[in-house]
């Protein structure tokens, strides 16, 4: 078979279609195939079935645990306002964050020992100790040392800050550093200065390749909001679990519907970056390599040319 | 000249997170009538009160889908609110979690809080409790058909779920010891976590206020029963700003007249239906 | 500093539930990153996509969703019981649940990796007829997981700290023990966060250090 041949029967019968790994199937595979199909089929609809007659049995499939979820009430009171306050706490968390990884990633860059170790060790700092370590300590340390209230809104979004923060920090410094040194050097050659090497040249090539990295460290941020409800902030686990639950005794099926509602904005957010990373791929504007969704800096005490790393969390 | 651009950003991001704080904290809260002024004072020229609540409580705060709020709090509240001056509308509930109750208090951010809240020495120091309105007791939740629980020490060889942070499992942990605790102690977000675990057999018994696990029992008719036992003692007071010694006359006032005219005992059978029989008398208001 | 000292004990038991429950779900998302790769690869539509569905869903919900997952999911409504004894069947129940969450980062890693082992392997591997899974076994993933050392590493780091968000069934880990002892000793409140704070450089720092030094020895060279 001619590989022109092959090629149209690729596109013609995607379903055949070869891979790195392995051929396209011929009569014996293909049979092997569809045996396989049915047999993996069974047994995951099994697995359906278990999980159905179980829940069934436990009264969570009763209509009056599901019911709640048919009354635009249950939405306008509990659902929407719960994620209103996800969505407030991370996007202030958001903004403050890339603010913070800006400045914390940049400073790492500089020439001078005393700005770049000091940011080195909080940037480790805060990427080693886990987030809800963090909200506990502002919510329990600041009124226990300063005497102040720090309400449940500002706990989290402290949390995130810090800890998100020193992940973009890392993003940028990466970023930065994956423009080719020709760049500035370029730049140095007429005559600018290291601010305006840094603003005209670098930053605006290194946007373009961390942009991917950048919203994919968001989703993550997104998704430690729910953290909130383990120091009681009114966000979408707390009022659209917990609060539901209170009213109608159906934890189960709200904590389905909540986590439904995450996969759906985590996905749009997810789907976004694909667009961001392939997009800049594409351009010729920037002469930074891309970094994907999958290439977030390394962890702490890691050196930063393995740059093939996943995004925490 | 990086250096001074570098200090720039860190300042507006210092200036922003700031702002940022000031805003969450005026969040909404109608900020009482300053230090000065007490609850009867602001009662008597605003017609508006900002009263601290449970919102995920069933049978004592619990905000409902409409959005309005029912429970046996909520009903003190308005009628001590109503005592006060304040119609209905002029009330506004907000959220009082346990942990930040004195403080909602000491910044104004609520004028009086009814949200399950204990009298103990240590909060007498930091806010003023007019009441109590109410009095009950550690107690224990088991499914309706379960015989074995009879008291509190028939828990020895049970599971029992209690809520993290609360004072009722640590009580437990303390009368039958850590090995105790880590076999048998089951500790959850908030009590509404418990009651699946108990439903589903996971836990045998739940054990907090008897208060709460009426509420819960109320909720789920003819699943639970209250083993009716207490053993403890908590007084639901109405806390207010420790110096306003005038607003706890009036309040206390206020719930003598609930108790007296009949009002206290349709709040209790109202809310807590067949379990009302377990809070037959109300207390006597402690004037200290 | 004396609250810390005073409590060490307690806490370092903690650290130890920390560290047991870092390296079970570690072993486990690693078999399961492993599984769940496979099926992505896999030539079986049906697999594919269910491997798909599961990575997608999963790695876009918060942990503390799938704890509570299986918190009551699991050990009330399916009845899964590893136990009597209620802090063993936690552990085991936040074990389940820190595997299928972190897997799903386990196997997205793998995937890039299988993606930077070179066309001609697989193709070299068919042409002497091997067939998917031996193809898989012997040729691309032994190359994929040295090329994903690192991120591994990484993976594995961000589950040591995520152990924390057991505390949402109860699983008595560091973060709650330190909320317990801020309410304690509410005067020495910096010293115990920085007390936890250190235990978790201690864990991570040389695990980082670690794996770069591991993903640099057996990096594959091309």
């Amino acid at each position: 078979m001619s590989a022109v041949s092959t090629a149209q029967r690729r596109k013609s019968a995607p379903a055949r279609q070869a891979s790195v790994l392995y051929d396209a199937p011929g009569p014996i595979a293909r049979r092997r195939n569809v045996v396989l199909t049915v047999v993996f089929s069974l047994i995951l609809l099994g697995v359906a079935y278990f999980v159905v007659v179980n829940m069934g049995e436990k009264g969570q499939l009763a209509p009056e645990k599901w019911k709640p979820f048919t009354d635009p009430s249950t939405w306008t009171t509990f659902i929407l306002p719960g994620m209103v306050n996800t969505l407030s706490a991370a996007g202030v968390a958001a903004v403050l964050a890339l603010v913070f990884g800006a400045v914390f990633g940049i400073a790492r860059l500089s020439d001078h020992a005393w700005i770049r170790l000091p940011a080195g060790a909080v940037v480790e700092f805060f990427r080693a100790v886990p987030l809800l370590h963090l909200m506990f300590f502002a919510q329990y340390g600041a009124s226990a040392v300063l005497g102040i209230t720090v309400l449940s809104f500002q706990a989290v979004v402290f949390g995130l800050v810090l800890y998100n923060g020193s992940v973009l920090a890392e993003i940028v410094r990466a970023g930065i550093r994956s423009v080719p040194r020709g760049q500035s050097e370029a730049a140095f050659g007429i005559g600018l200065r290291k601010s305006q090497v840094m603003r005209m040249i670098l930053l605006p090539q290194a946007v373009t390749a961390m942009m991917p990295a950048i919203v994919s460290q968001l989703v993550v941020l997104l998704k430690d909001t729910a953290l909130g409800t383990i120091i009681a902030y009114p966000e979408l686990v707390t009022s659209g679990v917990r609060e539901l639950d209170a009213n109608f005794g159906n934890l189960i099926p709200a904590a389905i519907v909540v986590a439904i509602l995450f996969i759906i904005i985590n996905m749009a957010l997810s789907y976004l970056a694909t667009w961001f990373e392939k997009r800049s791929r594409r351009s010729r504007k920037s002469s930074a390599a891309t970094l994907g969704p999958a290439l977030a800096p390394p962890a702490p005490g890691m050196q930063e040319q393995q740059m093939t790393d996943r995004t925490e969390k | 000249m990086r250096v001074r651009r570098i200090g720039a950003a860190l300042a507006a991001a210092a200036a922003l997170t700031m702002g940022l704080a000031a805003c969450g904290q005026g969040g909404g809260a109608g900020s009482g009538g300053g230090a000065a002024k007490g609850i009867v004072d602001k009662a008597k020229e605003s017609k508006k009160l900002v009263i601290g609540i449970k919102i995920d409580q069933p049978g004592l705060g619990l905000r409902k889908p409409d959005g309005s709020f029912a429970g046996f709090d909520v009903d003190v509240a308005k009628y001590v609110a109503k005592e006060l001056g304040v119609p209905e509308s002029g009330v506004e509930f907000k959220e009082a979690q346990s942990a930040n109750r004195e403080a909602f208090i000491k910044q104004g951010q609520v004028d009086m809080v009814v949200a399950t809240y204990s009298i103990t020495d240590k909060r007498k120091k930091e806010v003023s409790f007019a009441g109590p309105y109410f009095i009950t007791g550690q107690d224990i939740l088991v499914r309706a058909d379960d015989n074995s629980i009879t008291d509190v020490e028939s828990l020895k060889n049970k599971k029992v779920c209690g809520s993290q942070g609360s004072a009722s499992p640590q009580r437990l942990a303390e009368k039958f010891g850590a090995s105790w605790a880590s076999k048998n102690l089951k500790q959850v977000q908030g009590y509404g976590g418990c009651v699946p675990l108990l439903e589903n057999k996971t836990v045998d018994a739940i054990s907090t206020d008897a208060s709460i696990l009426a509420g819960y029992g109320t909720q789920f008719p003819g699943k639970f029963k209250l083993v009716g036992k207490p053993f403890s003692e908590e007084k639901y007071g109405i806390g207010i700003k420790l110096e306003d010694k005038a607003g706890r006359d009036a309040i206390n006032k206020a719930i003598e007249k609930m108790f007296q005219d009949g009002s206290w005992k349709k709040a209790i059978e109202a809310n807590f239906g067949e379990f009302a029989k377990n809070f037959p008398n109300p207390p006597t208001v402690e004037k200290y | 500093m004396d609250a810390v000292i005073e409590n060490l004990p307690a806490i370092l038991d903690a650290f130890w539930l920390t560290i047991k429950l870092t390296a079970i779900s570690a072993v486990i998302s690693l078999i399961l990153g492993i599984v769940l790769v496979a099926m992505r690869v896999s030539p079986l539509p049906v697999l594919r996509a269910v491997g798909t569905a599961y990575v997608n869903g999963v790695r876009n919900s918060p942990l503390t969703l799938i704890m509570l997952f299986s918190g009551l999911g699991l050990g009330t409504v399916m009845s899964l019981k590893f136990s009597d004894d209620l802090s063993v069947q936690d552990f085991w129940l936040a074990i389940i649940a820190l595997s299928l969450y972190h897997a799903s980062f386990v196997c997205e890693a793998l995937r890039s990796g299988i993606n930077t082992v070179p066309m001609g392997q697989a193709e070299a591997a068919r042409a002497i007829g091997l067939t998917f899974m031996q193809n898989l076994r012997l040729i691309i993933l032994p190359q994929a997981l040295r090329a994903v050392i690192a991120p591994l590493g990484s993976i594995l780091i961000a589950l040591t700290k995520n152990t924390t968000v057991a505390a949402a069934i109860g699983v008595g880990e560091t973060a709650l023990l330190m909320k317990n002892l801020f309410e304690l000793e509410g005067d020495s409140v910096i010293p115990i966060f920085i007390g936890f704070a250190i235990g978790f450089l201690i864990l991570t720092l040389p695990t980082g250090l670690f794996f770069g030094w591991l993903a640099k020895r057996l990096a594959v060279v091309r």
